[in-house]
């Protein structure tokens, strides 16, 4: 019993990190129409950034500074390529969008070669104990902080007037377009919140129990994609869950390893994209997904 | 004052919509635009407020002024933020937000916040059940009362000339004239109206002045009391021709309801 409340404990704190990530997939695919492929380089730019950064400038710095890093290339991305694409078939633009992403990881990939660089997070692996549950400190941080952010994020969504200018660009772009909302806009802030969460997502992911940044980082990241998806590429709310249902899965299924084994080791590793073909069977357009899928 | 002047538009480079239209809408005027499918009402609309382009339509000659700004082939934002507010066709309100929401979105070229509430109070005031219903999804409403939304969120744009498209399609009579008489008030509190219409019978009796379209240009314009009577607006538009309905029907049933027994 223990056991499967720490597991449960530890995937929610890695769901709250996928849904960071995925939601910023979705609002980046409700404000400019483009599935982007760009989100795992954008995390690992992230996560090389702080932990560069950590060794000149400290630790606090180097999360502001490359948080603000992330954001501003995901803008660039935007309004260099994305926004100029307008009105291009979704096809062309998500592919696009992986081109990007190569791009960007190729170099990302040179720059870190073998090493795993460290993030010296001022929190340590030791455990901290939740109610009698042991979790690692940066996970339990990163629950808050998620928890925080996804908070905050909705409420922006739901009151601001970007947030209103947003949904309404998704739901009907001409429309929103004849009431003067101007899209471009509404997308490049949507690139930047996308940027500044997959930013702080990253910080989470690289600290214990994983060891550092490394290319492998980039996997990692990869995970939150099936997030997105399964709970529907449009909604946040879908994201919201998805993410937490990647996290819980792919935590039970690395903690249950030994009764798994049928199914091979490092199931934990592919869950996620498991439970998103499973659940694409039975819901095409994702949990919570409004949109017919040749959108997509 | 509106100006439209010789007008000549293509979709795609090859299917002309609009060949040489030339008309005015003078400050504090309602102006009607009838025609029927396909005479380039619409295309006129988009090409006023800038939506052309997402059709690949493009201006190849003539101009469209609004006081002295030229609005040929700009984009909506800078049409909204100098007044000129067009209400699409099929009332197009966001359905998934809520009625304040939608109303919130109009307001969003209007940086006056002034402006905005007051905007706002005109808008209630026109549509009180936006006022009841604020919180409610917009996409739960009547036919009628999306189109109220789709005209006070146009309103909340404060602008100086609203461009309507076809607001009667597919409302029942009664609401038709409950929009004329909504026209009616927006025009009498400072706004022109260019009114896009197949339902002749409401746009001649709302409107000062007419123009009929056919085939992309002007084929008759008139002051809309005139016009209701030239035979050939009667025949098109009116359905009162030759062969009118208008004689009593004699061999009525005796019963409206029966029971059906075939």
């Amino acid at each position: 019993m223990t056991q499967f409340l720490i597991l449960l404990l530890n995937g929610l704190s890695l769901g709250a990190i996928y849904a960071l990530i995925a939601l910023g997939f979705v609002i980046i695919f409700k404000a400019s129409e483009v599935v982007s492929f760009t989100h795992g380089s954008l995390l690992l730019l992230g996560a090389y950034s702080i932990a560069r950064l950590s060794e000149s400038i400290g630790f606090a710095a180097a999360v502001v500074v490359g948080v603000l890093v992330t954001a501003l290339a995901a803008l660039v991305v935007e309004r260099l390529i994305i926004n100029r694409l307008r009105g291009a078939p979704v096809i062309s633009l998500a592919i696009v969008t992986i081109g990007v992403d190569i791009i960007l990881l190729t170099e990302l990939i040179r720059r870190i070669g073998p090493d795993i660089l460290n993030v010296p997070h001022p929190w340590g692996g030791q455990s901290v104990s939740v109610g009698g549950i042991g979790i690692s400190e940066n996970r339990a941080i990163a629950m808050v902080v998620a928890t925080v952010l996804i908070i905050a994020f909705f409420l922006v969504f739901k009151y601001s007037s970007w947030g209103v200018a947003m949904r309404a660009s998704a739901e009907d772009g001409e429309t929103a377009a004849l009431m003067g909302i101007r899209q471009g806009r509404v997308s490049a802030v949507a690139w930047v919140v996308a940027g500044v969460l997959a930013a702080v997502a990253a910080l989470f992911l690289v600290g214990a129990p994983t060891p550092g940044v490394s290319a492998a980082s980039y996997t990692v990241a990869l995970r939150a994609f099936p997030a997105a998806i399964l709970g529907g590429l449009d909604s946040t709310g879908g994201a919201l869950v998805g993410g937490l249902l990647i996290g819980l899965a792919e935590s039970f299924a690395a903690g249950y390893q030994e009764n798994l084994l049928f199914l091979g080791r490092g199931f934990g590793d592919v869950v996620p994209f498991v439970v998103m073909i499973a659940v694409l069977m039975f819901r095409p357009s994702g949990l919570f997904g409004t949109r017919e899928l040749t959108r997509v | 004052m509106l100006k439209v002047d010789d007008v000549h538009v293509r979709y795609g480079g090859a299917v002309s919509a609009l060949r040489g239209l030339s008309l005015e809408v003078p400050d504090g005027a309602v102006v009607a635009l009838l025609g029927s499918n396909g005479a380039g009402k619409t295309t006129l609309l988009r090409t006023i407020s800038g939506t052309l382009k997402r059709y690949k339509g493009k201006v190849d000659s003539g101009s469209i002024t609004w006081n002295d700004t030229d609005l040929t082939a700009r984009d909506p934002a800078r049409a909204v933020a100098r007044g000129v507010v067009q209400v699409p066709e099929g009332r197009r309100i966001f359905g998934r937000l809520t009625v304040d929401e939608n109303l919130r979105a109009g307001g969003m070229g209007n940086r006056d916040r002034a402006a905005k509430t007051k905007a706002k109070e005109r808008v209630h005031d026109l549509f009180p059940v936006l006022r009841e219903r604020s919180t409610q999804r917009a996409g739960l409403m009547s036919g009628g009362e999306q189109q109220m939304l789709a005209i006070g969120r146009a309103l909340m744009a404060s602008p100086q000339l609203l461009l309507l498209d076809e607001p009667s399609l597919g409302l029942a009579p009664r609401v038709i004239g409950q929009i004329g008489e909504v026209i009616t008030e927006i025009n009498r509190q400072g706004t022109s109206v260019l009114l896009v219409e197949q339902n002749a019978t409401m746009a001649l009796r709302v409107a000062d002045h007419a123009f009929v379209m056919d085939l992309g240009r002007v084929s008759i314009a008139g002051p809309a009391a005139e016009l209701a009577r030239t035979d050939e607006v009667q025949r098109l538009y009116l359905g009162h021709g030759a062969e009118s309905p208008e004689t009593p029907v004699t061999h009525r049933p005796a019963r409206t309801l029966s029971r059906w027994s075939a």
